[in-house]
Parts: C-alpha cells; structure tokens; sequence
C-alpha cells in the first residue's frame, strides 16, 4: 500500500472513531462527575471487555461464514445509515435549521439525568451511572469496530485501522483525564461533517459493490474501481454543498434560525 | 422480557439512529437494485453509478420532507 493510502486509512479512521470517542468519554464523565465514578468507570470497562467479546464472536462468524460481497454489502449498507444520519445534521446545521452540537450542553443533559434518577444499587455499583456507561461506551465502541472493519478492509489493512482507532482513542482518554471535563473544544461539528462524508462514501461504494452477492457472488464493480470512490466523495460533497444552500427554502419560514458560519468556515 | 425490550432497543437506536427515513430510504434503494441486478444479471459499468444515483435521490428526497415539516 502507497504512503499517501497509508496517511489516507490512519487520517480517516483516526478522524471518524476520535469523534466516537469523544462522545462516549462525555457520557462516562457526566455519569462520573455527578453520581459515582467507581460503577461509570466499571460500566465503560466491561463495555470494552463486551465489545472485544462481540468483535471476536462476530468477526469469526462474517469472515468464515458470509461471501466477502454479502459482508460488503451488511457493513457498507450500515456505515452508509450511519454516514447520511451524520451528514443530514450537519447540513442542517450548517443551514441554521439546527443547532449546532454542543459537547457542554451534551454533558449538562446527561448530567442533570444523572441527578433525578434514582438512587438503585447492584452488585455494590450505582446501578444508573453503571449502565448508562457501559450502554454508552459500547454503542460508540461498535460504531468504531465497524469503521475499522470498512476503512481497513477497503485498504486491505485492518491491523493498521485498528491502531488509528486505538490511537484515537488514547488521545481521547489522555486528554479528557487531563481536562477531566468534556472535550468542548474539539471543533465536533466540522468533524462530524468530514466524518459524515467519509463514511457515506465509503458505504455507497462498499454497499454498492456488495449487490453482486445477488448476481454471481463476485463484487458489482465501478468504472475505474477504487478510484471511483473519491469520485463517490466528491458527489456527496457537492451534493452536501448545494442542499446547505437550498434546504432553508424549503422550510417553513419559523424554521430557518439565523445562519451560523458554515462548518467549513469553522474549520479554517 | 425487559432485558429482551432493552436488547432490541440498542439495537434499533445503533441501526435506525435518530430518522428511520434514512434508514428506510437505503433499504428501499438496495432492496431493489438487488432484485433488479437479480433477476437482470446487470453487470455493466453503468449499473453501480446509478445505484449511487439513486442512494442520492433517497437521501435528497427524505431531508426535503424533513425540513418541509420544521
């Protein structure tokens, strides 16, 4: 594999999974601070043990029993859901039909949730912070596997995703027990924007390819293979591009807030 | 039978997510582009840029109806 398809399959794994991580490290930090930092972090360390658990007994079982184009399709039929959920907020944010995502006013929910639920005790644990945890770790936990699964297989590198995704998350880890507060300053917007595109490209092209599970078993192939994808990319964006300016039209006129700066513009 | 609720619950939120549209308009699209490339046997360059093609329209058409309703 060519370095710039290297730097390509560290940036995209390590920019879409750093995302994930940061929201579950606001979850376990909102559980910790307010009501019991012994049974959050429990939660979020049986989530991982779970979350190895399920990427094994599932990895076994797609790899050894499903054709490659049918594990292409499930997984890039599920990024690509996962992808267009992310990138319908941010182009209504960035159409000011949304507010923008706020890690702060994330953790206060979490937290004032944390302070009137009841005070339920298992095991020795605070059974809400226990599970709120673990629930939130794990859902984010198999976002970041099926990343890792697409991008690295899609460059037939999963070690090397897999080390992206952990460095990402170690990244996360060290800096929020610096901060020990939610990481707010994380530009999370125009990330989940970038993230959005990445993985509705990468699960148009891998879902796509996969239909030929219903012709032959061999992959649906796209004019000029893998360099269609960044044709893929290119479309999504575009497309992005003129629905951010089209959409407030659409809406009714109450709907369209004042329009915040464009994520792009964020970003620089 | 609650653990069985919560089960299909994470389940729903991790694979539906916040607008079963999205969810549903993929589907739709793959769903029948796989009994088209079924039972044509479509195998030309033009077929996986239309399937995009029409990912695309899915996803124009279910943020439209969205944002008709704000």
């Amino acid at each position: 594999m060519g370095s710039s398809a290297t730097w390509g399959l560290v940036t995209a794994t390590f920019t879409s999974s750093f995302v994930e991580f940061v929201e579950a490290l606001t979850i376990v930090l909102a559980m910790g601070l307010t009501r019991s930092w012994r049974s959050a972090l429990w939660g979020a360390v049986l989530a991982v043990v779970a979350l190895a658990a399920f990427t094994a007994a599932a990895g076994y079982a797609l790899v050894n029993w499903l054709p490659e184009t049918a594990l292409q399709l499930g997984i890039g039929a599920l990024l690509l859901v996962f992808g267009l959920q992310w990138l319908r907020k941010a182009i209504l944010r960035s159409a000011g039909l949304k507010s923008m995502h706020d890690e702060e006013e994330e953790f206060r929910e979490q937290a004032a949730a944390a302070r009137v639920a009841g005070a339920e005790s298992r095991f020795g644990l605070d059974w809400f912070s226990f599970v709120v945890s673990f629930k939130g770790v794990f859902l984010e936990g198999t976002e970041v596997v099926f990343i890792v699964i697409t991008f690295g297989l899609n460059a037939h590198d999963v070690p090397l995703a897999a080390g992206a995704a952990g460095a990402a998350g170690a990244a996360v880890l060290v800096t929020g027990a610096v901060a020990h507060r939610p990481l707010a300053r994380v530009p999370e917007n125009a990330l989940k924007y970038v993230v959005g595109l990445l993985l509705s490209s990468f699960g148009t092209f891998w879902a796509v390819e996969g239909l030929g599970v219903f012709r032959d078993g061999g992959r649906l192939s796209w004019p000029g293979d893998n360099w269609s994808l960044l044709g893929v990319l290119a479309a999504w964006f575009l497309l992005s591009r003129v629905m951010i300016h089209v959409m407030p039209r659409l809406a009714a006129p109450s709907a369209a807030q004042p329009a915040p700066p464009s994520v792009l513009e964020r970003v620089s | 039978m609650r653990f069985l609720e919560a089960f299909g619950r994470f389940w729903w939120d991790f694979v539906v997510g916040d607008d079963w549209k999205i969810a549903a308009g993929v589907a739709t699209v793959l769903i029948g582009a796989g009994v088209v490339v079924s039972s044509v046997g479509g195998g030309g360059a033009f077929v996986a840029p239309l399937v995009g093609v029409a990912l695309i329209a899915a996803f124009v058409a279910v943020v439209a109806v969205d944002v008709r309703r704000r």
